[in-house]
């Protein structure tokens, strides 16, 4: 086998188009602390690969529009004022989760390739999925690089940039629509349950080393990069799994840096 | 907003202003005679005011949170608005700003109305890097050339290039109302800005705002639960309580019944020390603040 295999290139370009669409992401998820909420979303998608096993939709597409309809649940939800926020994520993220396996369960026909959805598989990547990912990843960048200002000054202080004539609302929204685009076409790279891993460790191992929004981008970019190149040699080495091997790799860099940050701040 | 509401007396009727001397009941549950008691109704000069409101009422999960509010603030006037927690001032301000609606009532801008918030909690996440410098153009990239010279007038020069999450609480302060500086605003609004800052930054804001708007000619308008200091050298005073308490000069206010109600009579009598020691720098009224004739007249 050689370096040049056709999966294995298309795993690459794959892995690297979502470590540049996901960077900034990320870190606008980790700044307005929705890692929860992304990881509610995206363990929904569950309800999205049923409804596209079932009725033969567009996968991607399926995921995408569930993943909004849950996203505009959550805001929903999180308007009560009688249960925190990290609760309600709670509640939707495991009885969305509930639904997604009942759903599949029941469907008639050869039995659901669970593990694949979880985890992912991004050696089976195609050129169809490719393309999905590089439209998909276009759109995303292209809508945040319009919001960039707007979601700086929201995730900054969102009371002051609402004084100043920020529609907050509208950038959340758009923000939220972003996202869901974005975990749907990473599913099937690196699976239902570590997505979001996919955007905030990168983001996480940035931080420490970043004195810039941008900044934290860029590193958070090149994590990835790196997480993609070393979890997919990990994985043609040791024969384990694509998407959990690069999620390792990342981690493990997220750990030096915030170890690294830790003694800094002694 | 999470603050029970108080058992007190509930506003009755919208004063009726009788042209009778006779003590009369009155919204805020004290009867006095009706010259002494001010709804800020009228405009303290005659030129249209920056912001007016009229009859605002807000309720919120069932609780009265403003109901009657009148209220008018003019060019350069340095107006507090002071009340207990609770009683609505955020609300308040929120409503003047056009950030929230009300159920009744109206809040009309003048022509000239530019505003710039300085909000009660401005908490910077640690997970934001972000550098004063970058902070103060953000969304903003046309007063770049002015950071300078806004910064150097508040104080906080040396912290230009920081990083925002690193600042103290006073530091910080100083940076956000830079930025509000930055948007030219005529009407500064400050909600509780002495929060997080030491007896000495207190003076410290205090002497800043009065230089703010001697050189600006902007106005001011503050929010405090307990502000004395920034109190003395308000202009009007405005006493909230889910609806305008009283209002006038700050001694006026300070020695007025529902102040010395809502706040204890220590309160009124550390204004009137702080304004003694305060005083020579615009000698208003000379010695220990007293009961002054014709209380409740806005300033000049």
């Amino acid at each position: 086998m050689t370096l040049l295999e056709p999966f294995l290139l298309r795993a690459l370009a794959a892995g690297l188009l979502l470590a540049l669409v996901a960077a900034p992401l990320g870190c606008v998820v980790v700044w307005q602390r929705m890692a929860y909420f992304g990881e509610a979303v995206a363990q929904a998608s569950l309800i999205g690969v049923a409804l596209s096993l079932a009725f033969g939709i567009n996968l991607t597409f399926a995921v995408a529009v569930v993943a909004v309809v849950v996203a505009g649940l959550i805001l929903l939800l999180g308007r009560q004022t009688v249960a925190p926020m990290d609760a309600i994520l709670g509640l939707t993220h495991h009885g969305a989760f509930a639904i997604g396996i009942i759903a599949t369960a029941l469907l008639k026909g050869p039995s659901v390739d669970f593990a694949g959805y979880l985890f992912g598989d991004i050696f089976a990547v195609g050129t169809a999925d490719l393309a999905w990912l590089a439209g998909g990843g276009c759109l995303v960048l292209l809508a945040i690089w319009r919001l960039w200002p707007a979601l700086l000054r929201v995730s900054l202080n969102e009371e002051l940039a609402a004084a100043e004539g920020v529609d907050v609302e509208r950038t959340r929204a758009a923000f939220t629509l972003a996202l869901a685009i974005a975990i749907a076409v990473a599913m099937k790279i690196v699976g239902i349950l570590l997505v979001i891993a996919f955007l905030v460790v990168p983001a996480v191992a940035a931080r420490p080393f970043a004195a810039t929004p941008e900044r934290m981008v860029g590193l958070a970019a090149a994590v990835a990069a790196i997480g993609v190149v070393g979890g997919l040699g990990l994985s043609l080495r040791i024969d384990v799994p694509g998407g959990p091997a690069i999620v390792l790799v990342m981690a493990a860099v997220a750990a030096a840096s915030l170890a690294f940050a830790s003694r800094r701040a002694v | 907003m999470s603050v029970e509401a108080r058992p007190q007396q509930q506003p009755q009727q919208p004063t009726a202003i009788a042209d009778a001397a006779d003590p009369v009941a009155c919204s805020c549950g004290y009867q006095h005679a009706p010259a002494e008691h001010r709804h800020a109704r009228l405009p303290a000069s005659p030129e249209p005011a920056l912001v007016s409101a009229r009859g605002l009422r807000l309720v919120r999960d069932g609780r009265v949170i403003l109901d009657g509010v009148d209220l008018d603030i003019g060019r350069g006037e340095i107006v507090t608005l002071i009340g207990p927690n609770g009683a609505g001032k955020t609300s308040l301000v929120r409503l003047l700003l056009g950030l929230d609606k009300p159920q009744a009532g109206t809040v009309t801008h003048g022509p000239d109305a530019r505003f710039a918030y300085v909000p009660q909690r401005f908490h910077v996440d640690r997970a934001m890097p972000l550098t004063v410098e970058r902070f103060l153009t953000l969304g903003q990239p046309d007063v770049a050339s002015r950071v300078g010279v806004v910064l150097d007038e508040v104080g906080a020069a040396r912290v230009r290039g920081s990083q925002l999450a690193r600042l103290s609480g006073g530091e910080l302060q100083r940076v956000v109302m830079a930025r509000a500086l930055l948007r030219d605003p005529t009407l500064l609004v400050l909600d509780e800005p002495l929060r997080g800052v030491d007896t000495a930054g207190e003076a410290e804001l205090y002497r800043l705002i009065q230089q703010m708007r001697e050189r600006h000619g902007l106005g001011v308008l503050l929010v405090s639960h307990d502000l004395h200091v920034v109190m003395a050298s308000s202009d009007r005073v405005i006493c909230v309580n889910h609806h305008v308490c009283c209002s006038g000069v700050p001694e006026a206010v300070a020695n007025h019944p529902d102040y010395v109600r809502l706040f204890g009579p220590e309160a009124a009598r550390t204004l009137a020390i702080y304004r003694h020691h305060h005083d020579h720098a615009h000698d208003l009224s000379g010695g220990l603040a007293v009961p002054v004739a014709g209380a409740g007249e806005p300033a000049p």
